[in-house]
C-alpha cells in the first residue's frame, strides 16, 4: 500500500508539502502539520499548531467547545481553504462528520462507494456494509435507518475508501450510551484489523482513553498535552492508569472532576467489552 | 388491555393507533367514500339537468348535461373531438418539451455559479412578472398567427415556473451535502450528477406541475384568439351558432386534460422521489 504523504490543495501556496524528511528516518509519520494557522475574521482559532500523527496510529483529540477541533479535522480533510502554516496528509483519507451525512436520495449501497472508482467499487462497498453488519441494508433508503446505523453506514463510506488516515469528528456525539459503547467496540476491531491513522475529536475523555493509542488536548489553538496512552488492553475504567491520565486530561481542559463525575452518561462504569 | 381504553375519569388520555380491527365509530352505515364524494357532483348535475328541462336554463344560454353528452359522442363519433384534441394536446407537448429543458438548463446555470445566477437569474427574476398572456401581440408579430406562435406562447409560459422552483431546489441545497461531494472527491459533472440533479429534483417537478397548468391556460387562451383547428377553434366555432353544448364539452375536455397531465407528474413524482416516503 502506497502511504507517502502527498501535498493536499496544490492550488492554496500557503498549504503546501512538508520538505522532502519525510522519506527517511521519520517515513512513517503519515500527518505533518508544522505551524497551522487558522483565523475567522480577527478570532485566532489555529495558532503556529504542530502535529504528528505515525502509520496506524489512533490519536484521539480532546478540547473544550469551540477550541478549534473540527476546524484542525476539516483543515486535515482538505475542506477549509483558509488555512495557513504548512501540512503533509494522506492522499487517501476519508471523513466521517458527527451528523452521519448520508445523501437521502441515494440507497445504502450508493451513499457507501459515493465517489469510489474502479470495477470492483460494488464489492467493496458490500465488504465495507458487511464489516459493520448492515450488509442486509443496502438497498435502503437513509431514512428509514436509525441514527446508530446511518452512523455505521457512514464509517461503512469510509472503510471502503481503505484509507491511510480516517478523519473522525465526534462520529458518536449523538448516540445514545448503549449504542456509543457498541460502536466503540466496533471501530476498535475496524482500526485493528485495517490500521489507519486515526484522528478521533471527540468530548468524551473516557471515549478518548479507551480507544487511542496518544490522547491530545487543543488549547488555544495549539496541542497543549500530547500523552500516550499506556494502559493494557482491554481498558477498564477501573484500571488505576485510566483514572489518573483521566484526572490529567480533566485539569487540561478545565474540568472540575467532581461535577464531572456526577454528569458523566453510565459509559463510565462500564468496560470497553 | 387495548389502547383504545378511555378510562371515564382520565379525560386527559387519549388513544392512538388502531388495534383488534374493531374500528370504532365511524364508517359503520355510511357508504363508501368514493361514492360519498360522488354523491355532490351527481346532486349538481342533476339539478342541473333539471333546470335546463323546467326551462330555467336557456339552452343557448347553458346545454343541459343530456343535451352536452350527446354532443360529445357525435363529436367523437365523426372523429371531431379526436382530431381537436390531438391539436391541442401536440402544441402543449411541444410547448413542454421545449420549455422545460430550457428551463432547466438556466436553472442549472443560475444555480451552480455566482456569475451565472447574475447573468441568468437577475433578468428572468424581472421577466417572471410579464403576464405571459400579455406577449400574444408581440408573438403575432415574431412568429404570425400559426402554430409556432402558440407553441412559444406556451414555451414562455413552462420556462418560469420550472426555472424558479428548479434554482430555488437547487440554492436550497444543503452546503454539507456539496462538502461530501468535496470530502468524497466528486468532480464537478459528478457532483451535479450525484448531488444537484437528485437534491433538485423535487422542486423541479413542483415546477413542473405549475407547468403542465400553466401550459393548458395559455393553451385555452392561445387557441381561442385565432385558430383554425383544436379544441379552442372548436370552442369558438361553436360560440358563432350559440351551440352552447359544444362549448361545455370543450371545457369538459380541458378539464380532463389537465387533470391527467398533473396525474402524471404525480405518477412521476411517486416513482422518482421513493426515498422521501416515510418508513
Ligand atoms: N466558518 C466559520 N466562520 C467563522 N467562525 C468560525 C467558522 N468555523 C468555526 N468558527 C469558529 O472557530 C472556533 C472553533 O470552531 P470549531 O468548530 O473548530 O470548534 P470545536 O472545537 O470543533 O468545537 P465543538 O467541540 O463545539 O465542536 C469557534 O469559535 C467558531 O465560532
Ligand atoms: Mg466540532
Amino acid at each position: 500500500m502506497a502511504r507517502q504523504p502527498v501535498i493536499d490543495r496544490a492550488s492554496n501556496s500557503s498549504w503546501i508539502a512538508g520538505p522532502s524528511r519525510s522519506q527517511d528516518a521519520s517515513d512513517a509519520v503519515v500527518v505533518r502539520a508544522e505551524g497551522v494557522g487558522r483565523t475567522f475574521g480577527r478570532r485566532v482559532v489555529l495558532d503556529g499548531l504542530d502535529l504528528e500523527i505515525r502509520e496506524g496510529e489512533f490519536l484521539a483529540l480532546l478540547g473544550r467547545s469551540g477550541s478549534g477541533k473540527s476546524t484542525l479535522l476539516r483543515a486535515f480533510a482538505g475542506l477549509d481553504d483558509g488555512i495557513e502554516g504548512r501540512a503533509v496528509v494522506p492522499a487517501r483519507r476519508a471523513v466521517v462528520f458527527q451528523d452521519a451525512r448520508l445523501l437521502p436520495w441515494a440507497r445504502v449501497l450508493d451513499n457507501v462507494v459515493l465517489g469510489l472508482r474502479g470495477a470492483d467499487a460494488h464489492r467493496r462497498g458490500r465488504a465495507a456494509l458487511d464489516e459493520v453488519e448492515l450488509l442486509a441494508h443496502e438497498r435502503d433508503w437513509p431514512k428509514t435507518l436509525s441514527g446508530g446505523e446511518a452512523q455505521r453506514v457512514a464509517l461503512a463510506r469510509a472503510l471502503a475508501r481503505e484509507p491511510a488516515l480516517l478523519l473522525l469528528d465526534e462520529p458518536f456525539g449523538a448516540l445514545d450510551a448503549l449504542t456509543r459503547i457498541r460502536m466503540h467496540a466496533l471501530l476498535a476491531g475496524l482500526c485493528a484489523r485495517h490500521r489507519p491513522a486515526v484522528l478521533l475529536v471527540t468530548h468524551d475523555v473516557d471515549e478518548a482513553i479507551l480507544l487511542a493509542d496518544r490522547v491530545a488536548v487543543l488549547t488555544d489553538g495549539r496541542i497543549s498535552l500530547d500523552a500516550t496512552v499506556e494502559i493494557d488492553e482491554p481498558r477498564r475504567r477501573a484500571d488505576r492508569r485510566f483514572a489518573a491520565l483521566r484526572s490529567r486530561l480533566l485539569a487540561e481542559l478545565g474540568v472540575d472532576e467532581d461535577i464531572e463525575a456526577h454528569r458523566t452518561p453510565i459509559t463510565t462504569h462500564q468496560p470497553l467489552h | 388491555m387495548s389502547v383504545h381504553v378511555v378510562e371515564a375519569n382520565r379525560p386527559e388520555l387519549v388513544s392512538i393507533g388502531r388495534a383488534d380491527g374493531g374500528s370504532r365509530r365511524a364508517r359503520r352505515s355510511r357508504l363508501p367514500s368514493g361514492v360519498e364524494r360522488m354523491l355532490g357532483v351527481v346532486l349538481l348535475v342533476g339539478a342541473w339537468q333539471l333546470a335546463s328541462n323546467v326551462g330555467l336554463i336557456d339552452v343557448q344560454t347553458l346545454a343541459g348535461p343530456a343535451t352536452v353528452v350527446r354532443s360529445g359522442w357525435h363529436l367523437i363519433q365523426d372523429g371531431t373531438l379526436q382530431s381537436a384534441v390531438w391539436v391541442s394536446l401536440q402544441r402543449v407537448l411541444e410547448g413542454v418539451a421545449i420549455g422545460v429543458p430550457i428551463a432547466t438548463a438556466l436553472a442549472l446555470i443560475a444555480g451552480l455559479s455566482r456569475f451565472g445566477e447574475d447573468v441568468v437569474d437577475a433578468p428572468l427574476q424581472m421577466l417572471r412578472f410579464l403576464p405571459i398572456i400579455g406577449l400574444q401581440p408581440l408573438i403575432v408579430l415574431w412568429f404570425g398567427i400559426g402554430n409556432t406562435a402558440k407553441v412559444s406562447l406556451i414555451v414562455f409560459g413552462v420556462i418560469f415556473p420550472v426555472y424558479i422552483n428548479t434554482f430555488a431546489a437547487i440554492r436550497a441545497i444543503e452546503p454539507r451535502h456539496f462538502e461530501l461531494a468535496h470530502s468524497v472527491g466528486l468532480g464537478r459533472f459528478a457532483t451535479i450528477r450525484r448531488i444537484v440533479l437528485p437534491g433538485a429534483l423535487p422542486g423541479f417537478l413542483v415546477g413542473l406541475r405549475m407547468a403542465a397548468a400553466v401550459a393548458w391556460l395559455i393553451l385555452v387562451f392561445a387557441e381561442q384568439i385565432n385558430a383554425t383547428n383544436g379544441i379552442g377553434y372548436l370552442m369558438i366555432h361553436a360560440q358563432e351558432f350559440f351551440q352552447t353544448e359544444i362549448i361545455v364539452v370543450g371545457l369538459a375536455v380541458y378539464a380532463v386534460l389537465g387533470l391527467l397531465s398533473d396525474a402524471l407528474v404525480r405518477v412521476l413524482e411517486r416513482r422518482t422521489l421513493q426515498w422521501r416516503a416515510s418508513r
